[in-house]
């Protein structure tokens, strides 16, 4: 059973998989390129019952990387889904057609770190004030 | 501070929040009512943004149990409980037996005691006060406890990468016992007063409804997801053996069906009983190891990535850590539970009156005291209508109308 659910991902994402890493039997990090995040969130999410977590946005020195975290219930196990995202124009089609749940957390990447989400119903600010100065995103590395 | 006259122009807004000196997490529930419906809710947060994840990565990693600590007064220990779970992943750890078992009675203490604050809360928000008297006191006696262990009421500062700073000495377990044993009454009354009564039957029964459609399209989690049929416990379902005793214990996840207001309350006052026996489970074990055998050294944190997450009284707290080899995170992601749950009343309250408001928004246990000052404008003439005590007062002659019906 713990082994079957990984590899159902395995199989069902199939090339969509750039790079697939097992931290340990309960952590994977997988990473797909960003125009399939919407196919691979339902995948997970509609087909496989995988429940959304969050979503963590980090500012690396070579791209941006948001990291979805899915979480399968039945076993434990979480399931990364990692998209690297560059740094000129830095844009994602919205998860929030799949899930609502994805509603807040774009809108809080959004601000924090300048990440368009391309299809979100509401993006407006959710933590800072409305009349946070344009173009200052906090958690970007200077 | 109302002038939203667009497409709601002929309805009232009843603002609740933003601000209490008391909140520890801060939101501003616009409702938008016609007559006495709720007919539509904008929910604004963000007034208490403290920017805890970027200050966290500004202190060394055995500085940050105490600033995640400080996110939330009442799930205190949740946060560093995630955390550690976090770090320990990343570094692939096992901690010792002793260390494991005192994180699982802390986090269970920490629930017995948060339950108990929601519990009384409810019970005074719909009119029953004596609930709420009766809870809080025997709130205090978990507190004593904890105060007992750890030498603070709140903000327990135990937790540690690799174990926990405080060790529970064998002559303070006959305590924690009888504190355990004293409360199994009190529950079963609690369980009578809300289970037998029909009053909070009529009261409480399909008011503020989450749909299990609905709760996993919002992904709520805890209670609020339990009440809804979703089986859902970290604490079960990913006990992260290498840091926690609740693979070792044995305990039930209440699980109900109708997702209202009665079954949430009714999940919480059945989770408490849980607690009670994961933490004899883990004092038994205690009992048998040598004291003292409470923590491994780490010195270094390499560079990789961990996630950890706990199931605090709310729900699911999530941590991910991200290390580049120095004394600091480069990245700490945090998502407390109510951040999913919260924005679920966005269908949970439509459709409600204004006199079940109050209860349905405090049903997923937002942390009560940030929704304690609100004030009705009409928006037609700028006349302030109903104050934070008027919609309690509502909400209280509501339950006295039914118990006179009945």
């Amino acid at each position: 059973m713990k082994e079957d659910i990984i590899s159902q991902v395995k199989q069902k994402l199939g090339d969509k998989i750039l790079n697939f890493f097992e931290k340990n039997k309960k952590r994977y990090y997988i990473e797909i390129d960003k125009k399939d995040i919407v196919e691979c969130s339902k995948i997970l999410f509609d087909d496989l019952g995988f429940r959304f977590q969050t979503a963590s946005g980090v500012d690396c020195e070579q791209n941006f990387e948001i990291l979805y975290h899915f979480s399968y219930d039945k076993t434990g196990q979480i399931v990364s889904l990692r998209v690297k995202l560059d740094k000129e124009k830095p844009e994602i089609e919205s998860l929030t057609k799949v899930f609502k749940a994805a509603e807040w957390i774009e809108r809080e990447i959004w601000e924090l770190l300048g990440i368009n989400f391309v299809g979100h119903p509401n993006l407006k600010h959710l933590l800072l004030s409305d009349d946070w100065p344009q173009g200052n995103y906090p958690l970007r590395e200077k | 501070m109302i002038n939203d006259m667009s497409e709601n122009n002929k309805r009232k807004i009843i603002p609740i929040g933003p601000y209490h000196p008391l909140q520890e997490e801060a939101e501003f529930f616009k409702l938008y009512i016609d007559g006495e419906t709720v007919v539509d809710i904008d929910i604004e947060i963000g007034y208490n943004h403290r920017g805890i994840e970027q200050i966290s990565t500004m202190r060394h990693y055995d500085q940050i149990p105490y600033t995640v600590e400080r996110i939330c007064g009442i799930c205190s220990t949740s946060h560093p409980f995630a955390y550690v779970n976090a770090v320990e992943d990343l570094l692939g750890i096992d901690i010792p037996l002793r260390a494991k078992c005192i994180r699982s009675i802390i986090g269970e203490l920490e629930r017995l005691h948060s339950h108990l604050l929601w519990l009384g809360l409810a019970g005074h928000f719909i009119g029953y006060n004596t609930v709420w008297m009766w809870s809080w006191k025997y709130r205090e006696s978990v507190c004593d406890i904890l105060e007992l262990i750890s030498g603070n009421r709140q903000h327990y500062s135990m937790f540690k990468i690799g174990g926990v700073r405080k060790d529970i000495p064998k002559d303070l377990i006959p305590q924690i016992e009888k504190m355990c044993d004293d409360l199994i009454p009190a529950i079963d009354m609690f369980k009578g007063a809300v289970m037998d009564d029909p009053v909070i039957h009529a009261r409480l029964k399909g008011v503020g409804v989450l749909t299990k459609e609905d709760a996993i399209n919002f992904c709520v989690l805890g209670p609020t997801a339990r009440a809804s049929g979703i089986d859902i416990d970290v604490r079960r379902d990913d006990p992260q053996q290498n840091s926690t005793a609740y693979g070792l214990v044995e305990f039930k996840v209440p699980v109900l069906n109708n997702g209202d207001v009665f079954d949430k309350a009714v999940i919480r006052i059945l989770e408490m009983y849980e607690s009670i026996k994961i933490i004899k489970q883990c004092l038994a074990i205690l009992k048998k190891e040598p004291e003292g055998n409470i923590e491994i050294k780490v010195d270094f944190i390499p560079p990789g990535e961990g996630v950890g997450h706990y199931e605090a009284p709310r729900g699911e707290v999530f941590h991910y850590i991200r290390s580049d080899g120095s004394n600091r995170p480069i990245r700490h992601k945090i998502r407390a539970p109510s951040y999913m749950n919260v924005a679920s009343n966005k269908v949970a309250a439509v459709g409600q009156s204004i006199a079940d408001a109050a209860i349905t928004l405090a049903a997923v246990d937002p942390c009560y005291c940030c929704t304690e000052r609100t004030v009705a404008v009409d928006v037609d003439n700028k006349e302030v209508v109903y104050t934070w005590n008027d919609l309690i007062k509502l909400s209280q002659q509501k339950t006295e109308k039914i118990k006179k019906m009945l």
